[in-house]
């Protein structure tokens, strides 16, 4: 029953179902007219996937070095501001940099390159620009690393927040208006033509945050986040992997976030508050901690529901229902429940610390009809087990209360309880068995 | 007088204890000891109603303990000073010895056996603002006891107290052990080191794989050959 594939094959599945994945989104995304229900599913999996990466980003912190960090909003905002600043066409400036008389930096990095190598240079300013946003984002990270990363649990968290919080004060700041445009929006740079872009650059930075957990560096995130004191003792240097684990992270946070300025077209910096952090933390603790899988599962789910699913929530009508409660931000109340309900009773998220894997996924395939015709018997031996549990319970209260009255009563009749053992004064063997 | 008779535990399909009798009467130390995985420290874990028994009865004096809460267990006074210390790091020594009262309500009593157990243990009660967790292992365990006295226990069980500490601080607290004793608590001793406990025992059990396999006065079980190759590496 249970399926064993060798790597080769695993391989090649793999393949096709990503190029079956990106062919599908790509076609989608060209032939679908807007509007249908169907490019709904598009902008879903568009989203998704940037969420994915920064859920990744942060599983890889959170879930496998142990580091409890809440920097992730902040370190997307520098990662957006980043990719946009360079990449606005030289002919908008004037128009976004309204109130900073056009601004300081007066190019655009994809026009530049473009006139000279033509679209090929288009995408390698798109290229460099996102590159080069992970990559600021990784210094900035490495830099805050010093000091923050002497922290443990939720001194690190209360750290990383408020150093979030500093980034966004920071882009808002009317005397760096020249550069970041203050507390205006940024809009008009380049943005992807086709929704397959941030699944592609989405997927490979996965594909990366995946070699590097599998890798030596991995593992000893992994026995860093389990025992620290156990994990120094091998000689691992905790620092060290520490700031590599965060600087890594924040770097795919900052591709995530030029991604995320793509997809939105326009960017200010107020939205990259906590509550995005928050939302980010909710999609990897609903996919599981620990799992990369997970939080790309989580990432979908999340975006599904908040961008589709449960829009009706704030338009007066949803599945058929109608009702004056469902008015904006109804949404976000029964997020908010649906969250608790999780946390409550599907602690472990919904992959737990498991990975995706060939093996695993056609097995619970293969035994799905056998699953599916059992199941109302499993659950009548469940309820019947709950039933004898509850009534296993019910007779040790009654035994308890029994014995308590046993007692009064010996107590007052003055009987010995017991008669006490014999002492020798030399050794007794016993028989080896249990009576 | 604490009395065990036919003690049975099961976790989940494994039969961790098959029937065990054992008496702890009064002013006498009776030792339990026994290599690792034999069911010691689930003989005391399920006496203190840490661990659910399949079957059995647990009495102490003319009440019968078997289906007692922990709470009620301990105000019998029946206490267990847990194997591995389990002080509260974050709590001071003075504070670790309060936590030891919690079920008690008479103040000038509480401060009667504050003033005694520090008696007992002059090295602890000169740290009394000290945080648990900066103590030695010896004072750790010194803490751990002190604070098993503090709810005024007849029988006193003691988890290992001689886990990884060094030979001279073994000495220590086993003089301690029997200065308790002397001072009319009764005690159930629990060791690996079975020389150390069955030099000070009155009385001692053996027990392998769930079962008792010999019983005997601790002096004679010392010199029994048997106990001497399976547990005291002569």
């Amino acid at each position: 029953m249970e399926v064993r594939l060798n790597n080769k094959t695993k391989a090649a599945l793999s393949a096709i179902a990503v190029a079956l994945f990106l062919i599908f989104v790509f076609l989608g995304d060209k032939f679908i007219p807007a509007g249908s229900t169907w490019k709904m599913l598009i902008t879903v999996i568009e989203k998704g996937s940037i969420y994915a990466l920064v859920a990744a980003s942060m599983n890889l912190l959170n879930g496998f070095t142990g580091l409890f960090s809440l920097g992730q909003a902040g370190f997307m905002l520098i990662g957006a501001y980043s990719y946009a600043i360079f990449t606005i066409p030289a002919g908008s400036h004037e128009k976004v940099y309204q109130y900073f008389d056009g601004g300081i930096i007066k190019w655009s990095l994809v026009e530049i390159l473009e006139g000279k190598i033509g679209i090929l240079g288009h995408y390698i300013g798109m290229f460099i620009p996102m590159l080069g946003a992970g990559l600021f984002v990784a210094v900035i990270a490495y830099l805050i690393g010093i000091p923050v990363l002497r922290l443990k649990s939720d001194y690190l968290a209360i750290a990383t927040l408020g150093f979030a919080e500093i980034i966004r004060a920071f882009f808002q700041w009317n005397t760096l208006g020249p550069v970041t445009n203050g507390s205006n929006v940024l809009r008009k740079y380049t943005t992807y033509g086709n929704a397959v872009f941030p699944v592609l650059i989405g997927g490979i930075s996965i594909a990366l945050i995946l070699l590097l957990i599998n890798s030596t560096y991995g593992r000893a995130f992994k026995a860093i986040r389990d025992d620290e004191i156990a994990a120094e003792a091998m000689g691992i240097n905790l620092f060290k992997h520490k700031e590599i684990s965060f600087v890594i992270s924040s770097f795919f946070a900052g591709i995530s976030g030029a991604l995320l300025a793509m997809f939105q077209t326009t960017i200010n910096a107020t939205p990259f508050n906590t509550v995005m952090t928050y939302e980010i933390l909710l999609i990897v603790v609903i996919g599981g901690i620990g799992s990369i899988t997970g939080s790309v599962i989580g990432a979908f789910l999340f975006t599904a529901a908040s961008e589709w699913w449960l829009r009706g929530l704030d338009s007066g009508r949803w599945l058929g229902i109608s009702s004056s409660l469902m008015r904006p931000g109804f949404r976000k109340v029964v997020f908010a429940v649906l969250i608790m309900l999780i946390v409550l009773f599907y602690a472990q998220g919904i992959m737990g610390s498991k990975e995706f894997s060939w093996d695993r996924f056609l097995t619970w395939w293969k035994r799905l009809p056998s699953n599916l015709k059992a199941w109302p018997e499993r659950h009548r031996a469940k309820s019947e087990a709950r039933k004898e549990a509850r009534a296993v319970k019910a007779a040790a209260k009654a035994k308890a209360k029994e014995a308590k009255a046993d007692n009064e009563a010996r107590k007052a009749s003055g009987k010995a309880l017991f008669t006490p053992l014999p002492m020798s004064d030399h050794v007794i063997v016993f028989e080896k068995e249990g009576k | 007088m604490l009395a065990i008779r036919n003690l049975n535990v099961h976790y989940g399909g494994i039969h961790a204890l098959r029937g065990i009798d054992i008496d702890v009467p009064d002013g006498k130390i009776i030792s339990l000891i026994g290599a690792n995985g034999a069911g010691k420290s689930t003989t005391l874990k399920s006496v203190m109603g840490l661990v659910p028994k399949s079957d059995g009865h647990v009495y102490w004096d003319d009440v019968e303990i078997t289906s007692l809460k922990t709470k009620d267990i301990v105000g019998e006074g029946i206490i267990l000073c847990p194997e591995g210390r389990r002080i509260f790091p974050d709590l001071t020594v003075d504070e670790n010895i309060a936590a030891g009262a919690y079920l008690r309500k008479d103040k000038d009593g509480i401060a009667r056996d504050r003033e005694w157990v520090y008696n007992l243990f002059p090295r602890i009660a000169e740290r009394t603002w000290q945080l648990g967790a900066t103590l030695s292992g010896g004072e750790q365990q010194m803490l751990a006891v002190a604070r098993a006295l503090m709810s005024k226990p007849k029988l006193l069980m003691l988890d290992e107290p001689s886990l990884g500490l060094a030979p001279l601080v073994i000495k220590d607290i086993f003089a301690i052990i029997q200065k308790i004793k002397e001072e009319g608590v009764n005690i159930l001793l629990i060791e690996q080191n079975a020389k150390a406990a069955l030099e000070i025992s009155d009385y001692a059990y053996v027990m392998e794989t769930g079962v008792i396999t010999m019983a005997g006065p601790g002096k004679a079980l010392l010199n029994d050959p048997r106990v001497q190759q399976a547990y005291l590496g002569e």
